[in-house]
Parts: C-alpha cells; structure tokens; sequence
C-alpha cells in the first residue's frame, strides 16, 4: 500500500469521482475500517439519497482476501449481494478490519421505491481504479468504480 | 483525444502500430470527429487489450467506444486458443449477454396515439422495471438448471412466446454446451426471483415509431415499413450475469500469475481458453448468455400479452434478438485461412454479412439485423450486416449512443420530472418508478447515435435500414 498525498478531504467521509459511463466511490476514514464504510456509503449514494433511508434491518456480512483491495471489492460486492436479494437498501455500515478479514454490519430497510427514488443499480464493484491506501497524514482512502 | 497519435488508414479508419508490449494493432473505427471526442482511455485501454496472449488480428473499437474498466465499451478482441489465446470476464462485462430485441407491430402510429395513455400503464404494471422489482415467476433448483441449460427454448417450453420466435434469436435463442454447473449457488440466488424484470440503468422497453427508411429492400425483408411501429426491449442477465461477472473477474484477477500473464490492468483479468478457469468461465457465460435469452423472450411475451388486451390476435412477430455484451467462439478468415476466434464483444454487436450460415434463412441474402439503442429522446435504428464487417472488424458493429456525460453531471444539470415533461411536449411518454433514474438518463446525457450509426455505415461495420423514434418510453 503506496502513501498518497492528496488535498485535505473530510475525514471521515466519501465522495464521487467522475467516469463516463460509471461511477468511482471513495471512502476516507482514520482507520481501515472506516475507509471501507465511507466507500460502502458512496456506493448507496449511487443509487439513492441515503438520508432516506431508515435503520430497520442489520445484515451481517464476512469477507476474506489476499490482500486489502481486493477485500474492498469483496466487501461492496457483498452489499450488492444482500441488497439484490434481500431488497434492501442500506445507510449505515460498521467494519473491522484484522489481518484482511472483515467483519461487517450493513443496517437499512426494505426498498420503497417512492420514498427512496432509487436510481441505477449497482451491477458490481469493479478492480478499475482500485485502490486502498494510507495517506502521509495518517488517514486512509479506499476507492474503486462501481458498474451501474 | 489527440488524433495525432494515430495514423489514419482510411476516412474512419484509424491506427496505432504495435510498439513496446503490444502484440497486434489497434484499430479505432470512427469519423474524425467522434475520435476527437473519444476519452484519452479508449485509447489506452484498447492498447492494453492488443497485449494479452493469442490475440489475432488486431483490437477494435467501435464508433461509440468509450471508457470502460479494462476492455473499452465498444471493445472486440478475438482470440485464438491454439496458440495460448485468453477469455477474459472484463472483456464481456457485468451484464452478461445485455441485448436488444425488436418486434414488428405493423400498426400505424395513429393506433398508439388513440391508447397512448392507457398502454403505457398496463405495460408499466405488468413488466417489473426498476431497482427491487421482481417478477411472478419463481425459480426452484430444477427450473434454474432448466433455464441456464436452454436459454429463450426453455422460456418457450415454459409458454412464454411462440415457436417462431427461436429462429429470430442469435444462436437460436439458445448458447450450446452451457455448463450449469459452473454457476454459483450466490448467482443463481440473485436470479431466482428476477426473471422477466427489466432491470434499471438504461434498460427499457421502447413503443418506437419507424420515422425513415433507408435501404428500401432490406426493410422490405425485414418488416419495417415507414409510419409504423415496433417494440424494442432493452435489458440483460440480470442478478445472474453481475454475480458471474463479478466472480469471475476476482478468480481470473488472482490467478492470471499462475497462468504468466501479466495485466497491464486487473480489470483484463483473463485466463487461457485452454485452462481450467477459461472452461469454467465459459460454461457459466454461456448460462448467464441464456439466462439473458429467456429473460428477453419472457419480458417479449409480458409485452404481448399487454398489447393484445387493445388489439386482440396481434401476432407481433420477432424481427431479431441480438447480444452485445458476449464473446462467443466464431470461425473467422484469418490470413486466407479459416481460423475458430474466441470473439470478444463489449458493448459491441455481431453483424454478419449476407450469406452467413448463423442468420436466419430469411434475412441471409439480406445480412444480419443489427438493432441499435438510442436515448429516450433521441433515435434508435435498425441496421444490417455487411460482407465488409468481417474483414474490417469480425463481422461486428456498434450497439448504442454511448454516454457523453457521467450520471452524476446529468443529475446536476436536469430533474427528472423536467425531463418527463419536455420529452411529453415532443410526443415522448416516459414511465418510470425513479425520477432521478430518468435524469441520469437525460437524452442530453448522450451523444448523437445519428452520427455513430453513419460512421458505421462509412466504416463497412453496418449498413443503415430504418431509423426509429420513441413513442413510450418504459425506463427501468
């Protein structure tokens, strides 16, 4: 994992980065684990507001990999599954992160189509731009394109 | 992108000469204009497929290419497995055999005007469109394995369309040797409450008027008479496709070391043909192609069902059922010899020219129609294959507009009851159950498919047949 140096974002937070057919997710945090719920966030924020979305149902979810990028795709693709079949959306998310295993919680509702509006679905996470990182600054950025 | 980097080797033929690693040239096909507004990365990521072990020929992209993950949307790519040639889950994509089906009407647009209102509520509660929608039909073990093993002839079998409709669907509605067994439970669990529902994104069904004609006699043999309509559905593999895509791309991803091959981008994850995890990718493909088969074959027979509520006995036959997110194994002149490719379309359509032995007898003097997607407000068209495609890019051609701008500025810039309600001006009824996935699929979201299709034209890709409008409009 390469030290990055970028401007100042809020940490913790998420934001998107622009791809013309797709959108980039990227999720900052002070620790791994929270870099990884702020990107899970970015990626609900694709398909809805996620202030919307109300805390009903928790979800458990388990993700091991060979190393931390590919646990962050793991993770999102993980979401996408539960959400796909459970027909749920999320807006709060809780990750630990040891030795890359990740134990992880999503918290949401069922989807309400008025209510949530919900846009583009999310086919999978992608390996482009795929990157998790620790910045000079001590804070850490995890980010990838998602397929819509 | 900077035209400068190519050299230009007719009026939409431009290349690059392999250097450094690359193992073939890249050929972009398009007008002087569309490459100059092609991202930088089309360039760069075709250059990085002319890399990969056993590609032939050279790697294409079509008029519409844009920036994708690994493969460029509107990337074809062939591969000889003989000589250690790869099949790569990033060069077909998430949405495992994504295609376009039209069906022939034969009514005037007056008849659409006079139930305008009506049609467009019983098609928009009786086909599942949009996130969380799912369709009436539940898949049990048996079923799904039915299904993944017979594409659009198990749909029939189910009583879902009409016999005839099989000889009108690429491959015959069905990809042989499927292999079931290659799908995972967690794919299979994401489709068993999915089939028949449109998806959201860009995926739709379409009442479209035909507005002009441009090749007389092939519309003749097709069906397409000016002033009348069709139906377009557009949509793919669903839950089934992104979950076998997705797999795939980490296994591939993680195990190309093993293989010595070297990603100049994960997102090429590949394996050779000739390899445990190719033959396992290619029978789980080839279930999620068929997958994607029955799906379209049942949302066409929803939508006949719908429309002989207004006309009653409306035959509606099926012009053509065509993929464009595949790679498909395809014998193909390499050198002055017939050659079986392992042909990789990404956002790409197959378009054999006339006489090819896989288009349906009547349409083989004709060439293959190739059914091109719009946006909402703009144009779709329905093209044919020419004998020229296959020299000049494996039989293939372009499959869509493409996007000009990402869905987050399309959201800035419209909202989606704006959207409605300009396209209603126009005599364009737009139904979905997400405002804000209507902005994100704002027309102005797009560039002009018009120029695309005759750049394909101009490049010997397909020939231009009818141009078509949207009427009704239901958005996933």
């Amino acid at each position: 994992m390469a030290a990055f140096e970028t401007g100042s974002p809020a940490v913790p937070g998420w934001e998107h980065f622009e791809h013309i057919a797709d959108v980039g997710v990227r999720g900052y945090g002070h620790t791994l684990g929270q870099a990884f719920e702020m990107a899970a966030l970015a990626m609900l924020s694709v398909i809805t507001d996620t202030s919307t979305v109300r805390a009903r149902e928790t979800v458990r979810i388990t993700c091991e990999a060979p190393n931390s990028e590919f646990l962050l795709a793991d993770w999102l693709n993980a979401i996408v599954f539960e959400m796909a079949t459970r027909k749920l959306l999320f807006s709060r998310f809780e990750v630990t992160i040891e030795d890359n295993h990740l134990e992880g919680v999503a918290t949401g509702e069922p989807i309400d189509v008025t209510r949530h509006q919900p846009a583009a679905e999310v086919k999978g996470a992608t390996l482009s731009e795929l990157r998790v990182s620790r910045s000079t600054d001590n804070y850490w950025l995890a980010q990838c394109i998602v397929d819509v | 992108m900077d035209i400068n980097n190519f050299s230009r080797i007719s009026e939409t033929c431009w290349r690059i000469e392999p250097s450094g690693k690359m193992r073939v040239p890249a050929l972009i096909h398009a007008s002087e204009s569309l490459l100059c507004d092609m991202d930088d990365k089309v360039r760069e990521q075709l250059v990085n497929v002319t890399t990969l072990p056993g590609i032939v020929g050279a790697a294409h992209a079509m008029p519409d290419a844009h920036w994708g993950y690994g493969f460029p949307i509107g990337g074809v790519a062939a591969f000889d497995a003989d000589q250690g040639g790869v099949i790569s889950a990033g060069g077909v994509g998430f949405d495992i055999s994504c295609g376009v089906r039209t069906h022939l009407t034969g009514l005037p647009l007056a008849e659409f005007e006079a139930r305008r209102r009506p049609l467009t509520e019983a098609l928009f509660r009786n086909i599942p469109a949009g996130i969380g929608s799912r369709g009436d039909i539940h898949l049990d073990q048996q079923g799904m394995e039915e299904m993944l093993a017979g594409g659009a002839a198990w749909a029939l079998s189910e009583g879902y369309g009409e016999t005839a409709d099989l000889e009108f669907i690429e491959d015959n509605g069905c990809a042989t040797a499927a292999r079931p067994a290659c799908v995972s439970r967690r794919a299979r669990q994401r489709q068993q409450h999915e089939m028949g529902t449109l998806g959201s994104g860009n995926h739709y069904l379409e009442i479209q008027e035909i507005t002009a004609i441009h090749d007389q006699e092939a519309a003749g043999v097709f069906g397409l008479v000016r002033g009348e309509c069709v139906v377009t559905i557009h949509c793919g593999s669903r839950g089934l496709g992104h979950q076998i895509g997705t797999e795939f791309l980490r296994d591939m991803a993680v195990s190309a070391g093993d293989y010595d091959i070297a990603l100049p981008d994960r997102e090429l994850a590949c394996a050779p043909v000739i390899s445990e995890t190719g033959q396992n990718y290619i029978g789980a493909m080839r279930s999620a192609i068929n997958c994607a088969l029955a799906n379209r074959q049942i949302i066409g027979h929803l939508m006949r069902n719908v429309f002989r509520r207004f006309w009653p006995g409306l035959e509606l036959p099926l012009l053509f059922d065509v993929s464009h997110n595949t790679c498909k194994p395809e014998r193909h002149n390499v050198n002055g010899k017939e050659k079986l490719l392992y042909v990789h379309r990404k956002g790409a359509t197959r378009a054999f020219g006339p006489g090819h032995d896989s288009i349906p007898r009547k349409y083989r003097a004709t060439g293959q129609p190739v059914l091109i997607g719009g946006s909402m407000g703009t144009e779709s068209w329905v093209l044919a294959g020419m004998d020229s495609s296959e020299k000049t890019a494996f039989s293939s051609a372009c499959h869509g507009a493409g996007r000009s701008m990402s869905r987050n500025q399309a959201r800035k810039r419209w909202q989606g009851r704006q959207v409605v309600e300009h396209l209603a001006g126009r005599g364009i009824t737009v139904r979905s159950p997400s405002m804000r996935g209507v902005a994100e699929e704002a027309p102005g979201a797009y560039k002009d498919v018009s120029e695309v299709v005759m750049a394909s034209e101009r490049a010997g890709l397909a020939r231009r047949v009818a141009r078509l409008r949207p009427v009704i409009c239901i958005k996933g």
